[in-house]
């Protein structure tokens, strides 16, 4: 059987994210296995499958210059903006 | 379970959140580093580099408590069918589910360190690997779903909110998540008993019954002393393991004296007292001899445990062979349609 | 025989042993996902007996101290999941599964556009019986177009099973209108029409039947007046 990894958008508004793995022939019945193993709490939800040997991976060894120019440039977050006083809902 | 346990397991998440924040300069020695990220509680990820000791620990681990979520759904799945009401029916289906998905869970954990799960479950079937010996007990009356609920659960909680801080990533995410849902488990055995110590005698004298043979083996799964504990030091040094198997013990027993005393059912131990010096209950130890019997494979159910596990895989095969043929099938056709 | 099929204790009784059925593969699956797989399915159906009965009456009094004459389900969902009674073939628990779960999505739906208590639930049921028509026709296609000996399997099942079709619902016509395009699409025959087995919907059951209750109903019965 082929190893798919899991992705669940858990509430609408959230993008998804990995959860877990499965074990399955084909797409189908991967996206019903996610459902029932991943899901059982919940509903409303959307799932992706992906064969995990689809997935590229950038290797550990590729970590720091691979991510760290995302880290580098603050001004793409929120609190590197100083919120005048008295600004509501910023 | 209690609240504070549940607390627990959000502050393990938290934390990983938290940890995952602090930045670690990185050198060109992979131990070095490996040992960094140890010390400052962050997490391993699948493709890091890390000591081979570390990942086939891991593996023998993850795949061990896999085995037990596999196999213990058999003594519990015995009184599916025989479930005195439709809603106690209910519970325990779900229950009892829940251990197939989480030891799916942990299957799949244990496949992101470069392993199979075919391979674990030849390992499992051939008694290469092991499972918690607690499920080679059997289930002799409905009184023992409740008992499992409360000792063998509590037990397994005890043991496992700790590993939501584990160092290795993927375990740590599927142990957060276990426990999270497993949070219903232990009340619902609780309730079991305390109905039952307080329904018809017969009820009763079930209910104590089963506390009596369910105690020592409990005790017995947070493992052997200290003193005589094989993976213990490793596993603490690399943050796998929080607590030692003795101060896990003794937290279980301090939380189960007042919980009995509330079922108004006894704990089967004349030696069980508060000792005002230690801060604890003093109890009588489990048979570790009787203990490693059991791991060894000589307990009541080991042979009927591992015969049900493996009928069930051998009479599966022509299915799994059924769907990896038709996905062949199916591929095929694809292929010749986008030709 | 239009009456006979909306009674709230046949709905019941139909699910109550379906799930009673589909439990016993709990530990036991072909796979650990199917394992999974089949507890939702049982779970929805218990739950959906439970709604039905408690419309009738107190679930328990129905469920565990009624004596199988007094049973109102269809004789398919007692059969074991196997052409014995001690068998797991999972080719017979999923073509039980597909012909019930046709039939019940179609009564659901029925139900629930009349409104009223039963209604209400079947509006909740008829989501959950989609689901198991969706994932028993995924096995049927994969069963009946998988390998030889599953294609025997199935079409064994399939064909045994095939008399005991004429009393899950109302409408046969629409039914078949289901379950003919999934056997053909998994290249399994759809059997000739045998003299139906009947008897469920007024008492008269299998060998099977009693079996199963003497499991499901000895603890309770065990205990007269017993809380739990």
């Amino acid at each position: 059987m082929t190893l798919w990894e899991v992705f669940i958008r858990a509430r609408r508004g959230l993008s998804h994210t990995h959860a877990g793995s499965v074990h399955a022939d084909d797409a189908e019945t991967a996206l019903r296995n996610a459902r029932d193993v991943y899901t059982r709490r919940q509903e409303g939800v959307s799932i992706w499958v992906v064969r995990a040997s689809d997935i590229a991976a950038s290797s550990p060894e590729e970590k720091d210059p691979f991510f760290a120019p995302a880290a580098d440039k603050i001004y793409r977050y929120p609190t590197f903006y100083e919120v005048p006083e008295g600004a509501p809902h910023l | 379970m209690g609240e504070g346990l549940l607390d627990q397991v959000a502050e393990a998440e938290a934390e990983l959140l938290a940890a995952a924040d602090r930045r670690l300069s990185r050198g060109d020695d992979v131990q070095a580093w490996f040992d960094a990220v140890i010390e400052a509680d962050q997490k391993v990820e699948p493709r890091d580099w890390m000591p081979d000791d570390y990942r086939k620990g891991l593996i023998r681990q993850i795949a061990q408590h896999a085995h037990s979520e596999i196999i213990g759904m058999q003594p519990e799945g015995n009184w599916i069918s025989r479930a005195p009401t439709l809603k106690r029916k209910a519970i325990l289906l779900a229950k009892v589910q829940d251990e197939a998905g989480h030891g799916l869970y942990l299957y799949a954990a244990a496949e992101t360190l470069g392993i199979t799960r075919a391979e674990l479950v030849d390992a499992l079937i051939e008694g290469r690997q092991k499972y918690s010996s607690i499920f080679n007990y059997p289930t002799l009356t409905w009184a023992d779903v409740g008992a499992i609920g409360w000792l063998v659960d509590g037990a397994a909680i005890v043991n496992q909110v700790p590993l939501c801080r584990c160092s290795y990533g993927p375990y740590a995410r599927a142990m957060i998540r276990i426990c999270k849902e497993e949070s219903f488990h232990q009340r619902q055995g609780y309730e079991i008993l305390h109905t039952l110590s307080h329904g018809t005698p017969e009820q009763k004298a079930m209910a104590q019954d089963s506390v009596d043979r369910w105690w020592y083996p409990s005790l017995a799964m947070f493992g052997p002393p200290d003193t005589q504990s094989t993976h213990s030091a490793k596993s603490m040094g690399w943050k796998i393991k929080r607590h030692s198997n003795d101060e896990l013990r003794q937290r279980f027993v301090d939380m189960c004296v007042p919980q009995a005393e509330v079922l108004g059912l006894t704990l089967p131990d004349p030696e069980l007292r508060w000792n005002d010096e230690r801060g604890h209950h003093d109890f009588t130890e489990p048979d570790y001899a009787e203990l490693m019997r059991v791991v060894a494979g000589d307990g009541p159910c080991n042979a009927e445990r591992m015969a049900h596990r493996r009928r069930a895989h051998d009479e599966g095969a022509w299915v799994r062979e059924a769907a990896a043929e038709f996905a062949k099938k199916a591929a095929t056709r694809k292929g010749e349609e986008n030709r | 025989m239009t009456d006979l099929v909306l009674d709230p204790i046949m709905l019941g009784d139909d699910a109550l042993l379906a799930a009673q059925r589909l439990a016993e593969w709990a530990s036991r699956a072909p796979t650990m996902e199917e394992d999974v797989a089949l507890a939702n399915i049982a779970l929805d159906q218990l739950g959906a007996a439970r709604l039905f009965l408690s419309l009738a009456g107190d679930e328990d009094e129905l469920a565990y101290r009624r004596d199988d004459l007094q049973f109102r389900n269809c004789q398919l969902v007692e059969l074991p999941n196997g052409p014995a009674r001690t068998d797991l073939d999972f080719g017979w628990t999923i073509a039980k599964l597909l012909f019930l779960s046709a039939a019940q999505r179609q009564t659901y739906e029925v139900l629930a556009a009349d409104g009223g208590p039963l209604g209400e639930i079947a509006a909740k049921t008829v989501k959950e019986s989609a689901y198991h028509l969706d994932h028993a026709s995924l096995w049927t296609r994969r069963l009946g177009d998988g390998t030889p000996e599953s294609h025997r399997r199935m079409t064994e099942a399939v064909q045994r099973l095939w008399a005991y079709t004429f009393d899950l619902t109302v409408d046969r016509v629409a039914w078949l209108g289901v379950i003919e395009p999934v056997l053909a699409e998994a290249g399994l025959a759809r059997p000739a029409d045998p003299d139906p087995k009947l008897g469920g919907r007024v008492g008269r059951h299998t060998e099977h039947l009693s079996y199963l209750l003497a499991e499901m109903q000895v603890l309770h019965r065990a205990h007269p007046g017993a809380t739990w």
